[in-house]
């Protein structure tokens, strides 16, 4: 199986510990200006925060399966949908507005039906994962788009703000949103890292590594090759059910295009935008992507072509993405 | 009965246009091994065209009749667009699968707003005629003269196609590139040409299946993503880089689509989908694949 630079990398832990300290420092940085942004930030800036942090989420779970174990999902929107209708069945129809409940059981929907769908999913790899977790995809799209009396059909379903640790909080939506919602999605998102990383550096995250460079290897290694593929594809789906709560309470509304197939396309982008081969790069890439779509949106009608355009050109001429962009600036080895 | 007529032959007619975009789908994906997400652009690229060149046509005067010819030609002629897209293909021969398939989604975002930018947000239909040809009666069911042309026109396309592929001394150039791009190089087969032409070509079939689409139902943005949910699901039924295939799963998904959309309208998509996973785990190669995973 021949893997190359986008679902490659990884090898950076083993740089030198001088850039390690350096990205530290960074991401430190990074964290520090994220926190603080309430501060300094607009109020709009910071709605796209919010965003950007949920998609952050989304694509550190989509980047264990990608770009560690090797696996390119055209479905993972599908898990972002399941996400927000969770959210919207539990604040306008069942009147459970406590966020962590919702979490859970999001959390809960989507390991199981990641895992249904991952039992038949990772008997195959490349193309026929890919078009494999399309056709799922598809099939979810439409029945929330169909199935009026289950799931509003193409009207979607509200989603009414819900209680962060069984508190409300006073003021408007926007108040909501840009305070204690912001500072809840970013704790999630750094709560979701340490998990995502800590996972990546145990004897499963080793596993999977195995797994994507090669799996008859790790196989004759004695590593179960489909239940790691399983684990990581049940891991991300949680990941992206996760940042779909907080898209769908963001946006107020759970829409079936979350589901549809160039949703997943757009999550395929921003890791692929941000670079696969490193940690951080996913994030990186949900980031520029967030506030270069809000950007072109506002500038452009024509934003799609500037984004395909944008694509192309990584695909074409930087296939590491932000992240290898920033390396090779750093003098790591790119 | 009658019901029954009508509902295959508006299957038959689907089919025969998704033929067309799946062949081409395949054709690339044989010979290129890429798979190309922007097929449904270029089908898209097609009706629209289609719409302009017979607005063109009736505009200097010339009667409706003469819509068929001009179809086919303007589908062919913009399929040429296949040619400079090619050429960008060309970077990522060598690479990862995945990065052909983003590569080929940029394109597919970047032809969205080309499509807007000549013709506009509003969906665009074509005037007059779907039925200028009139409908033969047969069996109690008003049957529009221009599905069985296009039904007709698609069987004798996938012939040529066919027989120029098994049988011409090209096709057998072009089959042994499929083959083994290396061994055909080596042996003189100019590869790069070959490769410009096949997507040209593959592009062509797009264009051609939606503008022989586009009479009878509105060109608009959402064409794109949606037709390569069902060009994907044909190929998938009938298996990867097999044309035998692609006519296979055409008739499948056509038929499938027709009686869900008559009898239960919700299951329009979930039915053909049903049918792409239960293929997947049954036979992953497609029903007339290789069996290779």
């Amino acid at each position: 199986m021949t893997v190359d630079a986008i679902v490659h990398g990884a090898e950076m832990e083993t740089a030198a510990p001088r850039s390690g300290l350096l990205s530290f420092l960074l991401t430190l940085v990074f964290c520090t200006a994220l926190a603080a942004a309430p501060y300094y930030a607009s109020t709009y800036a910071l709605t796209l925060l919010a965003t950007f942090a949920a998609y952050a989420i989304a694509l550190l779970g989509f980047n264990i399966l990608l770009g560690y174990t090797g696996l390119l999902s055209f479905g993972h929107a599908m898990f972002i949908a399941m996400g927000a209708y969770t959210a919207a069945v539990f604040t306008s129809k069942l009147g459970i507005p406590y966020l962590e409940l919702i979490l859970l059981a999001a959390a809960a929907v989507s390991a199981a039906a990641a895992f249904l769908i991952g039992l038949f999913c990772v008997r195959y790899t490349k193309i026929f994962f890919s078009m494999l977790t399309l056709a799922f995809g598809m099939t979810f799209y439409s029945f929330l788009n169909k199935f009026y009396f289950v799931t509003g059909g193409d009207q979607g379903m509200r989603i009414t703000r819900p209680l962060l640790a069984g508190l409300d909080s006073a003021g408007g939506k926007t108040a909501f949103l840009t305070g204690p919602f912001y500072y809840y999605s970013l704790a999630l998102l750094a709560i979701l890292a340490f998990l995502a990383w800590r996972l990546l550096h145990s004897p499963l995250g080793l596993h999977m590594r195995a797994v994507r460079d090669n799996p008859q290897k790790a196989a004759y290694l004695g590593v179960k090759v489909q239940r790691t593929r399983l684990w990581a594809f049940v891991i991300s789906a949680v990941y992206c059910s996760i940042a779909g709560v907080l898209i769908g309470i963001s946006v107020g509304l759970a829409d079936p295009e979350l589901g549809y197939w160039t949703q997943s396309g757009n999550l395929v982008f921003m890791t692929v935008l941000g670079g696969t081969g490193s940690f951080g790069g996913p994030v990186l890439g949900a980031l520029v992507f967030v506030f270069l779509n809000d950007w072109l949106n506002a500038t452009t009608e024509y934003w799609r072509f500037v984004l395909g355009a944008i694509l192309v050109a990584i695909v074409v001429f930087a296939p590491r993405g932000v992240a290898g962009l920033v390396h090779g600036l750093l003098g790591k080895k790119a | 009965m009658t019901a029954w007529l009508d509902i295959v032959l508006g299957g038959l007619f689907h089919a025969a246009v998704l033929f067309l975009v799946a062949a081409g789908l395949q054709l690339v994906f044989g010979v290129q091994k890429i798979l190309n997400l922007a097929c449904g652009s270029f089908y898209a690229l097609g009706a629209y065209f289609a719409i302009s060149a017979v607005a063109a046509m009736t505009a200097l005067g010339l009667p409706i009749a003469y819509f068929f010819p001009v179809l086919l030609a303007s589908g062919l002629l913009i399929g040429l667009v296949g040619l400079p897209v090619e050429r960008l293909l060309r970077t990522v021969y060598r690479r990862d699968e995945s990065h052909q398939l983003l590569l080929t989604f940029g394109l597919l975002l970047m032809f969205q707003d080309i499509l807007r930018f000549f013709w506009g947000t509003a969906p665009r239909t074509m005037e007059g005629a779907y039925l200028a040809y009139g409908t033969v009666t047969a069996g109690g069911a008003q049957i529009p003269v221009y599905n069985l042309l296009v039904i007709a026109a698609s069987i004798v396309l996938a012939g040529m196609l066919g027989l120029f592929l098994q049988r011409s001394a090209l096709g057998k150039v072009i089959r042994a590139t499929a083959e083994n791009r290396d061994m055909a190089e080596g042996l003189g087969a100019n590869v790069s040409r070959i490769y410009a032409a096949v997507f040209t070509a593959g592009c062509m079939l797009g264009t051609v299946g939606g503008a022989l689409a586009v009479p009878s139902s509105a060109a608009s943005l959402d064409m794109p993503a949606e037709l390569i949910v069902e060009a994907f699901a044909i190929v998938v039924i009938g298996g990867l880089g097999s044309m035998r295939g692609a006519l296979l799963g055409a008739v499948i998904v056509g038929l499938v689509r027709a009686f869900a959309i008559a009898n239960y309208p919700e299951a329009e998509v979930l039915s053909i989908y049903l049918i792409v996973i239960a293929v997947l785990i049954i036979r992953p190669a497609g029903l007339l694949g290789k069996a290779q995973a």
